[in-house]
């Protein structure tokens, strides 16, 4: 737009006013092009103007990071660090016991190595799902231990950011698949399947995670035989499965409806069977479509597995706020939310702009 | 009704329809079709918006089921069992209006999707025909692009060339320049001339007159879900039998 000058040959090229080009003139169309406009830009610099400079303060300037004492952080008007700096470890990894926290350690790298791996497209093939498989049995092992000199901890134990990652790797490992299944279920011709498909998702839907998270705990063992126990973990882990795969369903769905008829003629007519069909034509294509709607579900999902504090599991926030409980700490509660919020933060940001790129990289190969 | 009267290459049958009838609803869009179809014969068949051409050729390949009467296509009769609807479906192309490409995937991998899944042709092997086959229509060079990159008259070239990779015996044509922008007509039609020219059974909707004077052995006109009249093309055009036909062959030359 800013362009000027002449081009040798070509008719010489007036220059633009200086208030509708440059810095001047970006300010004018942008930020004060009528009254309302204006009205508005200066109301939020106002608005800025009173939260960020105290903001700033209470975070960096009268922030506290080395105490002797948390005494010290009482009186301060700032931010006590020393609190994260005294507790992060509890934060990260729970109850799990102290001496032995490289395990979790080395299985969060585990999670975020195969995540990271996962984002690279020549990754995907059927061999993907074998490599995340053995990734979580490994990370599995690493946490409970009692082999090779690692000592047995037991799942009550696990706590923190692992218990949050894998809660949500697994889930939505195997929601993913099921909610496929799902959704090709309740679009399938046959009206029983596609009765109990539908049965299932309205359910499913139709409660509240934390309902379905308590009948997992209390009431699912009314049903088991007597003498055979489910582990607490796996039930909660098996509650969020049958939760998220209903939502995705529904995205999955939503995609499905999108693909025109003629994809599925043409598939038929070149003698696909249904599940070729499926898996090369129309899957693609639909799940494609639906990547930011999914990407919302998982990162709702990250965020959900939170809620298995109300059955006693201690995941990320809940030993957030355990780490409150020491009676020197207590009251600390913006340090230790702003902490885990943070944590939170960084994989659904991270799953955020990869869904962005991906989106973008996939409709380039598909531009119209 | 006149049958063969062309050289017919082949007096084996490949499709024959007896009184097919189908409903949709209360709707009764086709209405006791006969119709034999030669080896190597072409058929053009036209008629009037709604008349149920494309509901009858999608009967062939059984994209549409039909309610009453026998479909046998290639000595395979299509009833509800899969297998067979497989087998005739291996056997015979179809090339749609709306070319119905894969968007997702490149021209050669559209071409090369089925011989691979559906006859378990190696992949070097898939592409070899697949590349022989785009030749034939004249767009090897857009082998590696996708579907959205392409005119629709080189799409809808790529459609045939996806077809004829699964080496149909017979193929099923539903108005396949109907689409397309006046210019590009001509290339499509030029690539299915050739493939009637080398034999192959063809059924062809299509409003392309000069195209059925030109290749078709036989003219089917239909109206509301009948064969109203069939006819050499000289014969149709020169002299039909029914007032319909009459009427809607005024309509579609009359200007
Ligand atoms: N799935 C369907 N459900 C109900 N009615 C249908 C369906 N498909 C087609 N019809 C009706 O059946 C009749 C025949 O349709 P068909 O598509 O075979 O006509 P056509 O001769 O191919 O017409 P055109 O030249 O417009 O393509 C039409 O009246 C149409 O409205
Ligand atoms: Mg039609």
């Amino acid at each position: 737009m800013a362009e000027t000058g002449t081009a040798p040959g070509a008719t010489p090229v007036a220059r633009p006013p200086a208030l509708a080009v440059g810095p001047l003139g970006w300010l004018r169309t942008n930020l004060f092009s009528s009254w309302g406009n204006t009205l508005l830009t200066l109301l939020i610099l106002w608005g800025l103007w009173r939260v960020v400079p105290p903001l700033f303060d209470w975070l960096v300037t009268s922030s506290l990071v080395n105490v002797a004492s948390s005494q010290e952080c009482r009186g301060a008007g700032g931010a006590c660090w020393a609190f994260v700096a005294e507790k992060w470890r509890f934060i990260i990894f729970g109850t799990y016991p102290a001496d032995e926290q490289w395990r979790p350690s080395l299985a969060v790298a585990l999670i975020i190595g195969m995540m990271l791996f996962s984002t690279w497209r020549g990754a995907w093939r059927p061999w993907l799902g074998l490599v995340w498989l053995g990734g979580t049995a490994v990370v599995l092992a690493l946490l409970w231990g009692g082999f090779l000199g690692m000592t047995y901890v037991s799942n009550e134990l696990w706590g923190g950011l692992p218990l949050t990652l894998l809660l949500t790797v697994i889930g939505l490992g195997a929601a993913f698949p099921l909610a496929v299944l799902l959704a090709l279920g309740r679009r399938s011709d046959l009206p029983a399947v596609k009765a109990i498909c539908v049965g299932f998702i309205e359910l499913v839907r139709g409660v509240p995670l934390i309902s379905i998270l308590f009948m997992a705990s209390v009431m699912f063992p009314l049903f088991m035989p007597a003498g055979v126990t489910v582990d607490k973990l796996l039930r909660a882990q098996i509650g969020l499965i049958l939760f998220a795969a209903a939502y995705q369903a529904e995205v999955v769905r939503g995609g499905l409806q999108a693909i025109p008829k003629g994809q599925y003629e043409a598939a038929d007519s070149l003698g696909l069977s249904y599940w070729q069909k499926m898996r090369k034509i129309i899957l693609p294509q639909a799940l494609a479509l639906v990547i930011p709607p999914m990407v919302n579900t998982f990162i709702s999902f990250l965020k959900d597995t939170s809620l298995v504090i109300i059955i006693g599991l201690f995941d990320l926030l809940s030993a957030a706020k355990a780490a409150l409980t020491d009676p020197a700490w207590r009251g600390f509660y913006k340090e230790a939310y702003l902490f885990a919020g943070l944590i939170y933060f960084f994989f659904c940001f991270f799953m955020s702009r990869y869904s962005q790129r991906l989106e973008v990289e996939l409709n380039r190969s598909r531009r119209r | 009704m006149t049958g063969v009267q062309h050289q017919a290459p082949d007096t084996q049958v490949a499709i024959e329809l007896r009184g097919v009838n189908k409903w949709y609803g209360e709707f009764h869009v086709l209405r006791n079709i006969d119709l034999t179809v030669h080896r190597g014969e072409r058929i053009v068949i036209c008629g009037p918006s709604g008349s149920g051409k494309s509901t009858m050729i999608r009967c062939i390949n059984r994209l549409e089921e039909h309610q009453q009467g026998r479909i046998v296509v290639d000595g395979v009769e299509l009833t509800s069992n899969l297998k067979d609807i497989d087998a005739v479906r291996r056997d015979v192309g179809m090339v749609f209006q709306s070319f119905n490409l894969f968007p997702h995937l490149t021209v050669l991998e559209n071409c090369t999707l089925a011989p691979i899944w559906v006859k378990k042709m190696p992949k070097a092997e898939a592409e070899r025909v697949a590349m022989r086959y785009l030749e034939r229509v004249r767009i090897p060079e857009q082998a590696n692009k996708y579907p959205g990159q392409l005119s629709g008259g080189q799409q809808q070239r790529v459609a045939i060339a996806r077809s004829l990779c699964m080496s149909p015996k017979i193929m099923l044509f539903d108005e396949p320049t109907s689409a397309l922008d006046p210019e590009m007509v001509k290339e499509v039609l030029d690539t299915m001339v050739s493939l009637a020219q080398e034999g192959m059974t063809m059924l062809c909707v299509t409003h392309e007159m000069g195209f059925a004077r030109q290749v078709a052995d036989r003219v089917i006109f239909m109206d509301r879900g009948e064969i109203v009249e069939q006819a050499p093309p000289q014969e149709f055009f020169a002299n039909p039998r029914s007032e319909r036909t009459r009427l809607f062959l005024s309509q579609i030359l009359g200007h």
